[in-house]
């Protein structure tokens, strides 16, 4: 049986996330099918036409669909589910709002965030902020999976030709009515998908004193991360916050500068490539996942880490 | 308006997380137990809107064995009028969880339910959301701001590309951020009183919900060690190292 990914979009786009939910959605099963849900979203049902994996679109549009509320969603995928044994969707803020209350209406006990397809029944997923990971088993005749996006490569994003089928919208859901989004607009690369990632945490001392951190970040042309000290202590906005209850980032480079590592800050950073710690407490267990660690005071670290960047850049010139 | 908040007892997010040597679960034994962080923020604001006379009861449910007992008091330390505990045993995965819940929904008739957005031992984040499906109300997920309004709530939710804010009619469910709010300390003379508060102990059993897992796990074991890295004495070292060692620069 055919496997149903859910698109995420914003109307016009794709979002990143899909093409590694399709990735994910492929090794259950080759025959995947997407649903893109939302209101003029043409656009974006083509681009998703022309991913590589995918062998057919549905496309359902209604100008309640505009605004992605999970309500209005549910029932949509519930109805299409008959033909399919899997619903997959990435587990970010999208996946995770969606996905229990399609899983709830099947009677299926979801499986979230899985990092690895073992079998078409059986997932690797961490458990305890990534402190352990379970092979788990679904024994529902339906399976509801979120996958993590950063475990997962994108797919191409084009040489597919998948047939666009429209599909009937559903009814809208009154109780629960969209208000506005406030989206955080940045020239910087995003965080959960930067090559380089440079982090601040309690060290830096003030908000003032992030601007270290955005200079060297503006060089390695890095997205800005923060632990959860540093937002909770003021330093800058919580849409920077790695770990746990924050973003998961996997970048090939990652910086973490006045970073002790808690658990909870670990947990969203440790699967990168590189991982550099700048630190003066040399027992801090940020070392203990770092492949580099310099013990230094960072006031005095950052702007000679900038100094030597520029060098390197001279005599590359 | 009558607010009913569910609470999930869990190893206490600074305990270091050991796997089972025959690689069949976490240790638990001996290991200090606590709220889920998030299910605090759940209680807190639910307390906060009764204090600010905008609701007139708050009532606390757990679900799990016989210690959960021990949160269900913690929330009554802190605010909770009285508490619920549905005494089980074994794994329940959130669909049983969540069923569970619909029945003291419908025992209770709350017009409100609170929860954490997660909880930090499974991590699943289903719980809030299928519970809404199955009871077909509206869901406020990942909250971070909630102002309560005639019969409605005005909901802010944390999302990944920023804030969204949303309105959902009363009755319905809203699972709670750690940005929600800075949960209370209980005081020495309201952890005696919460003595005194009720717990009514129910069996899952009589409520008449298949609990049984959907799930095997079949192995649980350590996330892969990273290898040792290396110290570097300054700044410079660190720059050649990332440009020609690693090669990320």
């Amino acid at each position: 049986m055919s496997v149903l990914l859910i698109a995420e979009h914003n109307n016009k786009e794709l979002r990143p996330f899909t093409l590694n939910a399709a990735t994910a959605a492929s090794q259950i099963d080759i025959d995947v099918h997407a649903v893109i849900i939302g209101h003029e979203c043409g656009e974006a049902a083509k681009a998703l036409s022309e991913l590589e994996l995918i062998k057919k679109v549905i496309q359902v549009e209604a100008p309640h669909y505009e605004n992605f509320v999970a309500e209005n969603f549910a029932p949509v995928i519930v109805k299409l589910s008959e033909n399919y044994s899997h619903i997959i969707s990435s587990a970010n803020t999208f996946g995770k709002n969606l996905m229990p209350r399609i899983a709830a209406a099947l009677d299926t006990s979801q499986i979230s965030d899985i990092t690895k397809v073992v079998s078409n029944d059986t997932f690797l997923r961490p458990i305890y902020a990534g402190n352990a990971f379970a092979t788990v088993k679904s024994k529902d005749n339906k399976k509801c999976v979120t996958i993590r996006p950063t475990s997962f490569d994108p797919c191409e994003s084009s040489g597919g030709s998948a047939t666009i089928e429209k599909s009937e919208a559903g009814e809208e859901f009154a109780q629960t009515k969209f208000i506005k989004r406030e989206e955080i607009k940045s020239d910087r690369p995003e965080l959960g998908t930067a090559r380089v990632v440079v982090s601040g945490g309690r060290g830096m001392q003030s908000g003032d004193n992030f601007k270290l951190i955005t200079s060297l970040a503006d060089k390695l042309n890095a997205a800005i991360g923060a632990s959860r000290a540093a937002v909770d202590a003021g330093y800058i906005s919580n849409d920077h916050q790695v770990g746990q209850t924050g973003k998961v980032v996997v970048p090939d480079l990652y910086i973490a500068v006045g970073i002790s590592g808690a658990i909870q800050h670990l947990a969203g950073m440790k699967e990168s490539k590189i991982i550099v710690a700048i630190n003066k407490d040399g027992e801090a267990p940020i070392f203990s996942v770092a492949d580099y660690g310099l013990e230094a005071d960072l006031f005095e670290a950052l702007p000679q880490f900038l100094e030597e960047l520029n060098k390197l850049n001279t005599i590359q010139k | 308006m009558k607010i009913l908040v569910a609470v999930k007892r869990v190893i206490d997010y600074n305990v270091q997380i050991r796997v089972k040597e025959d690689n069949t679960g976490v240790v638990t034994d001996n290991v200090k137990m606590s709220t889920n962080p998030p299910d605090d923020n759940a209680i807190e604001e639910a307390v906060k809107i009764k204090e600010a006379g905008k609701a007139t009861e708050v009532i606390a449910v757990s679900i799990g064995e016989e210690k959960a007992q021990e949160t269900v008091r913690k929330a009554l330390a802190v605010g909770a009028d009285r508490g619920i505990l549905v005494k089980t045993e074994g794994i329940l995965e959130p669909l049983a969880v969540s069923k569970l819940l619909q029945k003291i929904v419908a025992k209770e008739k709350p017009d409100l339910v609170f929860m954490g957005k997660q909880a930090i031992d499974d991590d699943c984040n289903q719980t809030g959301q299928m519970l809404s499906a199955l009871l077909n109300w509206p869901q406020a997920t990942f909250a971070s701001k909630i102002e309560i309004k005639d019969k409605s709530l005005e909901v802010t939710r944390e999302i990944d590309e920023g804030l969204e804010t949303i309105e959902i009619n009363v009755p319905a469910i809203v699972t709670c951020d750690l940005r929600l709010n800075e949960p209370r300390y209980a005081s020495l003379p309201n952890i005696m009183k919460a003595k005194k508060k009720p717990i009514e102990q129910i069996n899952a059993s009589d409520l008449g919900v298949d609990t049984t897992p959907r799930i095997e796990q079949t192995r649980v074991e350590e996330p892969p060690k990273r290898k040792a890295g290396i110290k570097v004495s300054s700044v410079a070292e660190l720059v050649q190292k990332l440009k020609n060692e690693a090669k990320v620069i």
